[in-house]
């Protein structure tokens, strides 16, 4: 019988806070972490949490995860001793990019100072993988760990290979999850440039005047464990990931396939291997980014697979809330996912006040409900598309 | 650049640049080995970046990786820079 995998502990930097608590609370709420038009933490100060030498040798986006990890495997139990030998736990972390403030901040160096000046520690600052190699050191995870790159989609890609991983017997656990920190002048500007940055500041997936995206950062970490052993430790179970699902649309560098026909299918075979019908979710947490083209296609995709079901489901967007986390938007959005099942709630689509006529799904406008589960564990599913054409679904079940 | 690279002014920036990598400055004596201080081979770099600026002394990696102690260190510094 295959492995099943599930989630004990979750942890969360988002802009509506540090920790995953007020990252379901204050988005049920109707609350918005998107100030002058960009998601960023601001109530997150590195050495609140880090040591110097910790802060000094990572770039934000790893400091991110880090204190979501801590937070993540503190909530698995992990604090005192692991319930694994380190070999067998992995650790894939997704990032859009990686360091890059600290990539602008050397290239700058560079070109002012010259090549003398520029930093020992650049490198370790701003490589891909810096996230990932933080986290295995920080915590002696010593199986496989790797950065995921899938621009978008990447924190749901790190969450299915974990999965993976686990299922296919190379691992027991994985810390896996998602951290990116490009509130910075470049990447502004060529988010900009490519037609994809929000001109007003808006996030408001869904909704007639929606003008694109609006950048945010944060990170977000996922303690998965195989089902048997983590029972047998006694854990607590936030969530068993019943299918993951990816495809891509090999049709255009950053234009979604307008028909959705391949996000679509990752839909449909996410659906298959949980082996749940559609009209058994309770609740999809989109990828509604808040642009013109997804916001569509993610609509046609809906419907292509849940069929009549569609108009009865209930669709959000977190991004309505802290905008849009790229590399880390899908973890984080999976762990919103899950601890909305959990406390049986259907956070909302905020910022939808004009209805799309051509959108015409539940997309939970502005205010939360109650989440009343179809079956005895509640089920979503968490969409990711990214830049290049990845698309990614999990299927998530709750607690009972 | 290039203050006079005094042994006190030497002391004084190099003690004050290694407390900025981690350690606590009462950390960082002149007995301190860079071991018990945790300053690894790239912070050692860094340091190196530092006199450059101040006193225009330059330390290559032979140089760095005989210093064991932060007395080492400013001693060669001093030694360097008259």
């Amino acid at each position: 019988m295959k492995r099943r995998v599930v989630i004990t502990g979750v942890g969360a930097v988002t802009p509506l806070g540090v920790g995953a608590e007020p990252l379901l609370r204050r988005w049920a709420a109707g609350e918005v972490g998107i100030q002058d038009g960009e998601g960023a933490c601001r109530d997150f100060v590195a050495r609140d949490h880090l040591s110097v030498k910790e802060a000094r040798r990572n770039d934000r986006f790893a400091q991110m995860a880090m204190v979501a990890s801590d937070e993540a495997l503190a909530a698995a139990g992990w604090d005192g001793e692991q319930p694994y030998p380190s070999e067998r736990i992995g650790c894939i972390l997704a990032t859009g990019i990686g360091g890059l403030e600290s990539l602008e901040g050397q290239h700058d160096n560079l070109r002012t100072n010259g090549e003398k000046a520029v930093s020992p520690l650049s490198v370790p600052l701003f490589m891909s993988n810096a996230g990932a190699a933080a986290l295995s050191m920080r915590h002696n995870l010593r199986g496989v760990s790797f950065a995921l790159g899938s621009a978008c989609a990447a924190g749901s890609h790190a969450i299915g290979t974990a999965m993976r991983m686990i299922q296919a017997g190379d691992a027991d656990a994985v810390v896996t999850g998602g951290a990116e920190a490009t509130l910075t002048p470049l990447a502004r500007a060529s988010f900009r440039a490519a037609g994809a940055l929000s001109p007003t500041g808006i996030s408001r997936p869904f909704d007639a005047r929606r003008d694109g995206f609006v950048m945010g950062e944060g990170a977000g970490i996922l303690v998965l464990e195989e089902r048997e052993a983590a029972l047998a430790r006694g854990a607590r179970i936030l969530a068993e990931i019943r299918g993951y699902a990816s495809t891509s649309d090999a049709y255009h560098i950053t234009a979604t396939e307008p028909e959705g026909t391949y996000a679509a299918k990752a839909m449909q075979a996410a659906l298959d291997e949980a082996g749940v019908a559609p009209d058994q979710i309770d609740y999809v947490n989109a990828h509604g980014t808040s642009t013109e083209l997804n916001d569509a296609a993610e609509t046609r995709a809906i419907k292509r697979v849940f069929g009549d079901a569609a108009g009865r489901v209930p669709i959000s967007s977190t991004k309505s809330s802290i905008g849009h986390l790229l590399g880390a938007a899908g973890a984080v959005e999976a762990i919103a996912t899950v601890l909305a099942l959990n406390a049986r709630v259907v956070p909302p689509t905020l910022g939808l006040e004009q209805p799309d006529p051509e959108l015409d799904l539940d997309y939970v406008p502005l205010r939360a409900r109650r989440l009343a589960p179809r079956n005895e564990r509640p089920l979503a599913l968490s969409n990711s598309f990214g830049f290049g054409g990845h698309n990614v679904v999990l299927c998530l079940e709750g607690a009972a | 650049m290039a203050s006079t690279a005094t042994p006190e002014a030497v002391e004084r920036r190099i003690v004050e640049a290694l407390a900025s990598f981690g350690p606590d400055i009462d950390q960082v004596t002149r007995e301190a080995t860079f071991e018990e201080l945790d300053i690894d081979s790239l912070d050692l770099v860094e340091l190196a970046q530092i006199v450059e600026d101040e006193w225009g002394v330059e330390l290559k990696g032979d140089d760095m990786k005989g210093l064991k102690t932060v007395g080492d260190a400013i001693d060669l510094v001093v030694a360097r820079a008259n």
